[in-house]
């Protein structure tokens, strides 16, 4: 599957998602600039991403875990997720993401 | 200035590497100083995960953060290590004789025969939101935490978050200021229930104000604020008058001063070799997931092995003169004595 990430200076590229891992994995191993500080434990809210329309919909819903968690991230929208707690998968082929400043 | 503090090794970070740092140091009769700008031990354990089970601890098979850290401070009490709590290690240099002073932001100086960073990803520092111009109000109208209440007496007071420290503060601050206003983006918080409730009862009485709502622009002149613009979830934009802005976001870590200590670094990490675990720089151990090596893994139980054998190097540094007696804890009478159960 691919995945269409966006950093925050704007530029796109796409990178490859791996069936079961999770976003966050993905983001980090191609080398965007994300924190993932906790190393994806849901506890840090430093993997932060917006995900574009459309993509959103087809998200697992977010767990308590992570609506809590999203109160500590920074310029938090209707289309916030912590990209650790997306898992890859066929489904989410061509999924657009973008970091969300820090 | 108090005099310096003279002592074999200041460590740099109180989180486990640090901490199991005092105890192999101890068995080797070297004395320990941390330093963290944390207000308690355990690093990222205590402060991202106090609550989050552990699995891959040798020997404990399951342990939270905050037990963890209390085992260890349980096991180096012998060794009565001195903590420098709400500290940030700020500069490093080499004295004539060869031994190391570091200063704090807080004005304490330690003057060590060796230093260990055991840093983790750095110091913990309040996050920042992504408001242009943010950095200018810092200090004079927008804070990151409360250090004297009396700064916000008879102010107009904007709050964002919604984590326990932007509920317990809304509840603390709401008596004394002139007006109070929380905000979050969601009307629901991660706070503890009996703060959210408190809160609202306030809302309920008119004596304070929430809003779903973000900032999206301070205005102001010379970091004296006057008003920011607020954002609803309908995207409506609006003014609100405020001359206090305390943004609640949690803590994230940046490397801070250690990048200007001279070190080699690389990716934020500082090289090391995986006999000694000292960088380049012979005297300067780094421990934990501030080093990086062939193979590393960020692991605690790496970062224990990397403190035990960072001891034995510390040990020649601090004790050129004197050779070092490998010794076992179940069978060293001597050992025993320092761990006080002989």
């Amino acid at each position: 599957m691919k995945i269409i990430a966006t950093d925050r200076s704007g530029v796109s590229r796409e990178i490859e998602g791996r069936d079961g891992w999770t976003l966050m994995e993905m983001l980090r191993d191609a080398g965007l600039p994300i924190t993932a500080e906790c190393g994806g434990a849901c506890a840090c809210a430093t993997c932060h991403v917006y995900v574009e329309e459309g993509w959103y919909e087809k998200l697992v819903p977010k767990s308590d875990a992570e609506t809590d968690m999203l109160d500590m991230a920074l310029a938090v929208q209707d289309n916030s997720r912590l990209a650790c707690q997306i898992t890859c998968s066929d489904a989410l082929d061509g999924i657009k993401v973008t970091l969300a400043p820090e | 200035m108090s005099s310096p503090i003279e002592t074999d090794v200041a460590i740099i970070g109180a989180g486990p590497i640090g901490l199991f740092a005092v105890f192999e140091l101890g068995l080797l009769d070297l004395k320990c100083h941390l330093v963290d700008i944390l207000d308690r031990p355990g690093g990222q354990c205590t402060e991202l995960y106090p609550e989050k089970p552990i699995y891959d601890i040798p020997g404990l098979p399951i342990v939270t953060g905050q037990e963890l850290t209390d085992r260890l401070l349980e096991q180096i009490k012998p060794f009565g290590a001195t903590f420098h709590f709400n500290e940030m290690a700020s500069a490093l240099k080499r004295l004539d004789d060869g031994r190391w002073q570091l200063s704090t932001d807080a004005g304490t100086e330690i003057i060590a025969r060796a230093i260990v960073i055991a840093a983790g990803g750095g110091s913990f520092v309040p996050k920042r939101p992504p408001i242009a111009g943010i950095d200018a109000y810092e200090g004079k109208s927008v804070f990151y935490a409360v250090r004297k209440m009396e700064e916000f007496r008879d102010r107009d007071v904007l709050i964002a978050g919604g984590g326990d420290s932007a509920l317990d503060w809304t509840l603390n601050l709401a008596p004394l200021a002139r007006s109070l206003t929380l905000i979050h983006h969601r009307d629901g918080f991660r706070a503890a229930q009996h703060s959210v409730n408190q809160m609202r009862e306030l809302v309920a009485q008119g004596k304070i104000n929430f809003h779903v709502a973000s900032v999206k622009a301070l205005h102001g002149e010379g970091g004296k604020l006057e008003a920011v613009s607020l954002a609803g979830a309908d995207k409506s934009e609006w003014r609100h008058a405020c001359d206090r802005f305390l943004p609640f976001f949690g803590l994230t870590m940046k490397l801070g001063p250690i990048a200007d200590f001279g070190l080699n670094l690389h990716e934020n990490l500082i090289a090391v070799d995986t006999a000694k675990f000292e960088s380049e720089v012979p005297g300067l151990f780094a421990i934990g997931d501030i080093n990086t090596y062939p193979g590393k893994l960020k692991l605690i139980l790496s970062g224990f092995h990397e403190a035990a054998l960072m001891a034995q190097a510390a040990f020649h540094v601090c004790r050129p003169n004197e050779k070092l007696r490998f010794q076992y804890t179940t069978s060293s009478s001597n050992l025993q004595k320092k761990l006080g159960v002989a």
